[in-house]
């Protein structure tokens, strides 16, 4: 395991090794054979993560979540749900944000992909992430990677002139007040109702004036 | 997930073939609602024609004043085109008040339209679902039936059509242009493309196996003021309970389609005669023959007070 974070145990792998010791009576997984119809023929798809050319060969049920995360240990965007509804695996493709738990990794060759890996890294953060430690945009920090990779898209569609629902007039240039923000980011969802500092994190970004 | 092979589509035609030619084979647009339905095993698939990459996800003018819209195009493409903003407002909004930022931006036309319904025991593989598994029964029927429908039901199914966009598009009158497994092709207005489910409720649309949606054709704007309103459980991110998308122009006959109703967008040309007689005169003719269960009959007066809160709007527009 890469070690990033400067301790020789990382969360994830004391996680790892606790669920390791609890199944010592099992087999371990690869070890269970698979019967012939469950093993997909896997389809090659090549992209581009945060900048690096990624060539896969993957049973096509993989989704671009778990190709991130599993097969490229990018585990910085989540599974919350696994099922559109919570928006912790919000990455970039090809600029949009998606929800990457509903999307295979097959239907994305040669996309661009970013994850918040891509974004910042620690002492050359990006703005947004800057901004959520600043306003302390998190209590368990579960929905961040989502919240902050949402919050860097959905300026960028403000800009380029996507409406919202409380929009009031759909015409007019994109403006961006707290109502905006939160229609805009509600498919982010935070289990510690860090809402507020989330909001305000995301005005400071936006420079948004009248935003509580 | 059920294993399935995968197969990335070279033209429209090529596509229908394909699935036309396997039984078992499905398109894949965005994924939002079949992924979502396979990881539950509810949708089992053995193989995906992926239609992502084939030219479909422009928006054109059409020669007599309307738009094409590709069956590829994005919600968040076609709620943003600067023509659907400015002269088909309705369909923008409703766009807009579906799902979350994220979903619209890889949710198709085309798969909004085919999007599964959300009754809780079409989710749930453990209860009778003639939609889900024909024959088994329907548990909704003497359930939990809040969130169902209350007209055009039948004894074998009271889902709802969960789309907020269709709703737009009925009252847009919209056509859907398809292409079959032959290569044939062919136009269906949006009024026959849903059905109601009777007692074959698993046929939920006027396709053909096989038979592709290349795109959706808006007829020439309709003036005046455009409106779609959305009553639901919390502010944003949460299906309707009920919905109006309305047209009123400044003069001549209103546009009502409603939403969260019906197995349908319901619309119901005998309620756009009744403006003289307002909110209370136009949902009682929309809503004539209702058979609403215990559970869901406060739809009725609610469609009621969400339209007179629409005319007002109309008013104050
Ligand atoms: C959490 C959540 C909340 C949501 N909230 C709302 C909401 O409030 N309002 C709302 O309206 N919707 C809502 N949705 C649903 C969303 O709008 C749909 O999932 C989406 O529109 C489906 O489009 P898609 O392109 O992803 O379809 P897919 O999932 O790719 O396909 C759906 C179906 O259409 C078929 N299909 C796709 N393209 C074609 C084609 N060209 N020709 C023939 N068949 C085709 C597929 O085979 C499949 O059966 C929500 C979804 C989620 C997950
Ligand atoms: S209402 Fe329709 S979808 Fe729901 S359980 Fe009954 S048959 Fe299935
Ligand atoms: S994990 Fe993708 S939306 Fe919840
Ligand atoms: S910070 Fe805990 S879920 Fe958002």
């Amino acid at each position: 395991m890469t070690d990033t974070n400067g301790f020789s145990l990382t969360r994830r792998g004391a996680l790892v090794s606790g669920v390791a010791a609890a199944s010592t009576t099992a087999l371990p997984l690869d070890a269970q054979p698979l019967p012939a119809e469950a093993r997909a023929a896997t389809v090659p798809v090549s992209f581009t993560v945060n900048g690096k050319k990624r060539a896969l060969d993957l049973d096509p049920r993989v989704t671009l979540l778990d190709a991130l995360r599993e097969h490229l240990h990018l585990t910085g965007s989540k599974k919350g749900c696994d099922h559109g509804q919570c928006g912790a695996c919000t990455v970039m493709v090809e600029g949009k944000r998606i929800n990457s738990c509903l999307t295979l990794a097959v239907m994305h060759d040669g996309d661009e992909i970013t994850t918040i890996e891509g974004l910042g890294k620690p002492g050359d953060l990006h703005p947004m992430q800057a901004a959520f430690v600043k306003h302390d945009g998190y209590q368990c920090g579960y929905c961040t990677p989502g919240q902050i990779m949402a919050a860097v898209a959905m300026l960028q569609e403000v800009k380029d002139g996507v409406p919202s629902y409380v929009s009031t007039d759909l015409t007019a240039a994109g403006r961006i007040d707290a109502q905006e923000v939160r229609e805009r980011m509600s498919g982010n969802i935070c289990r510690c109702a860090a809402y507020s500092n989330i909001v305000a994190a995301i005005a400071d970004v936006a420079g948004a004036e009248d935003v509580a | 997930m059920k294993p399935f092979t995968y197969e990335r589509a070279t033209s429209p035609a090529a596509a229908a073939a394909a699935v036309a030619a396997k039984p078992g084979a499905k398109f894949v647009a965005g994924g939002t609602n079949l992924l979502d339905l396979m990881k539950l095993q509810i949708e089992a698939p053995t193989h995906l024609v992926d239609v992502n990459r084939l030219g479909l996800d422009t928006i054109e003018a059409t020669p007599d004043g309307g738009l094409r819209v590709g069956a590829l195009v994005r919600n968040t493409a076609l709620a943003a085109d600067s023509r659907v903003r400015r002269d088909y407002g309705v369909l923008s909004r409703a766009l807009l008040s579906g799902a979350s930022g994220q979903l619209r931006n890889k949710a198709t036309t085309a798969g909004n339209l085919l999007q599964r319904t959300r009754c809780p025991y079409f989710y749930d593989t453990n209860q009778a679902c003639n939609k889900r598994k024909p024959g088994s029964g329907c548990a909704a029927l003497g359930g939990y039936s809040r969130a169902l429908a209350v007209i055009g039901t039948s004894k074998d199914c009271i889902a709802t059509h969960p789309s907020d966009m269709a709703v737009a598009m009925r009252a847009l009158d919209a056509t859907v242009e398809t292409v079959d497994g032959g290569g044939r092709t062919r136009t269906i207005p949006i009024a026959d493309f849903h059905r109601l489910p009777g007692s074959t409720p698993w046929i939920e649309t006027a396709l053909t196996p096989g038979e592709m949606i290349t795109a959706v054709t808006l007829p020439a704007p309709v003036r005046g003021t455009h409106i779609y309103r959305k009553v639901r459980d919390r502010a944003s991110y949460a299906f309707a309970t009920i919905s109006v998308a309305a047209i009123l122009p400044e003069s001549g006959t209103p546009r009502f389609a409603f939403g969260g109703l019906a197995h349908k967008p319901w619309r119901v040309a005998a309620a756009e005669a009744r403006l003289d007689g307002g909110a209370k005169a136009i949902a009682a003719a929309a809503l004539a023959g209702a058979t609403p269960t215990s559970q869901n009959a406060y739809k009725i007066p609610l469609v009621e007070r969400t339209l007179a809160a629409v005319l007002a709007e109309g008013r104050a527009a």
